[in-house]
């Protein structure tokens, strides 16, 4: 594991559940890594793959999905067909050559702040562990 | 119930009898409309057409092996906006499966069509299927010849298109009337039709014998030969460098997106503004990564349509006919598609009944996503 290597998350948070979790580990003061770039959508279920494989293209080492818990969805099912979605995405780029697990699908409810930061950081030190996308430095895409 | 009848051919002339029977079908206003390829006045090749006048139909050969576009599209065009006369549409199996995916898309209605099904015998790329007629072969007449048998060969030196080399579903679905080669003795055509239907068209009894073996003969031999590309295709794709040697040569022309019958997005995300950057977003982006691929985002948009496609897609393989690029697209849709479809038990255009992946869901599906 290279010890400088600093991973960059991009995150797709849901407005109603995990970007309240977010909000949430800020305002409680629980640490987590800075390594996490966050885009507010108002579903999960809004997050089309291109805004995922964006990202990835670009170099980034892993995109976070988060949303409410099955049964919390705010627009009552929008989390279940992100769920398909993802599923989706992930079959398609491990098909394609490309790790899929550097795209992480998450539940994270609005009462959970220490769970969105236990999440962050599990996601770096997973990213660490794998080092950075070989996207990153390659133009041919 | 369904019967199977049949339409004797007269005087060993397959293609006249269908024109003649496809006429029947106007005349006896079973249809007041039909959508059906025609022979283009420069003969060497044919186009689809909507036909009122019976006349016209002298010039149908619904049985050339080509096929400029899939005729979903039209289909979609012509009854989207719901049609107040009764349009009858002869499609092959891939027209037809495309169709019913448009309909669950809500990009076709069915109400007022009638879909006539045809046993396909293969396609040539419309390049091919022009330099066998200037060469003054009869590609049709060569099929037509073997689809007694299931033994379907390409003339010598030609291909079929790969989509056609690896299809496994010759015969159609989900057609109210069927028009069958395969199998049936070539002094007969088998005609397939709900019995009140079938007895006003006039046809005679008989039997197709071998029509399953044939068919079983052929589907086996094809996904022989889909299989053996699907390996292929898993050995080449197994990491990055697999992963843009596929897409290297794309130019982001979108012409898969408009051959495709079912990528129906008026306003494409792709054929937006959104990917025509100012300069010094293209400069940065070189800075940072050292160089940049010019077109930009070609991958971005393989691997998006993809993820927006594979769930409905047939395999009909326009897109690789349409790519100036020659991206083997119907293997890659197709490998990709076939895992993806299996995670939910779907086969795109089998059925109006199954619901499309994307607009549905299980409570208790894909739980080890999202948990910790």
């Amino acid at each position: 594991m290279n010890e400088d290597f600093e991973p960059k998350i991009v995150a797709f948070l849901c407005n109603w559940c995990a970007y309240m979790g977010a909000d949430l580990a800020g305002t409680s003061r629980i640490q987590y890594p800075p390594n996490v770039r966050i885009i507010r959508m108002m579903c999960s279920g809004a997050v089309d793959p291109v805004y995922v494989i964006k990202p990835l293209l670009d170099g980034a080492d892993g995109v976070l999905i988060g949303g409410c818990h099955p049964g919390d969805c705010h627009y009552q099912e929008g989390n279940y067909k992100a769920r398909r979605r993802v599923a989706i995405l992930k079959n398609i780029l491990r098909k394609m050559g490309f790790d899929e697990e550097r795209v992480w699908l998450r539940w994270i409810s609005a009462s959970e702040g220490q769970v969105f930061a236990e999440t962050v950081t599990e996601m770096v030190e997973a990213l660490k562990e794998k080092g950075p996308n070989p996207l990153r430095e390659l133009w041919g895409t | 119930m369904k019967v199977q009848k049949f339409l004797e051919v007269k005087e060993g002339d397959t293609l006249a009898t269908l024109r003649s029977f496809l006429q029947r079908l106007l005349e006896k206003e079973i249809v007041e409309a039909l959508l059906v390829p025609l022979e283009a006045p420069s003969g060497d090749t044919v186009m689809p057409a909507l036909v009122k006048e019976p006349a016209h139909l002298e010039k149908a050969n619904p049985l050339a092996p080509v096929m400029p576009v899939n005729a979903a599209r039209l289909v979609s065009s012509l009854t989207i906006g719901k049609p107040r006369e009764k349009i009858g549409a002869l499609l092959r199996s891939c027209e037809i499966r495309a169709l019913i995916e448009l309909v669950k898309l809500q990009q076709a209605h069915l109400e007022n069509l009638m879909i006539i099904g045809i046993d396909c015998l293969g396609t040539y790329e419309v390049t091919d299927y022009a330099k066998l007629i200037s060469e003054d072969r009869s590609p049709t007449m060569e099929l037509v010849r073997g689809a007694k048998e299931g033994a379907l060969s390409p003339h010598e030196g030609y291909q079929f298109r790969s989509a056609c080399r690896i299809c496994e579903y010759p015969i159609p679905q989900n057609a109210a009337l069927t028009i069958g080669l395969l199998g049936v003795d070539g002094k007969m055509i088998l005609i397939e039709a709900q019995e009140e239907l079938a007895e006003r068209l006039e046809l005679i009894e008989g039997e197709a014998a071998s029509r399953e073996e044939a068919i079983k003969k052929l589907v086996e031999a094809r996904i022989e030969e889909r299989d053996r590309l699907f390996a292929q295709f898993r050995e080449r794709v197994v990491d990055i460098p697999g992963l843009l040697a596929q897409f290297s040569t794309c130019i982001r022309c979108h012409n898969c997106t408009v051959a495709c019958p079912i990528c129906y997005c008026k306003e494409c995300l792709f054929r937006t503004s959104t990917f025509e950057h100012e300069s010094g977003r293209y400069l940065r982006w070189a800075q940072r990564k050292g160089a940049i691929q010019m077109p930009t985002d070609t991958l971005l948009f393989q691997l998006t349509r993809l993820n927006h496609m594979v769930t409905s897609c047939v395999g009909c393989g326009m897109c690789e006919s349409a790519c100036p690029s020659d991206i083997p697209l119907t293997t890659i849709f197709r490998a990709v598609g076939q895992e993806v479809q299996a995670m939910f038990d779907y086969l795109p255009g089998r059925s109006l009944e199954d619901e499309l992946p994307l607009a549905t869901f299980k409570e208790d599906e894909l739980t080890e996503l999202g948990g910790r």
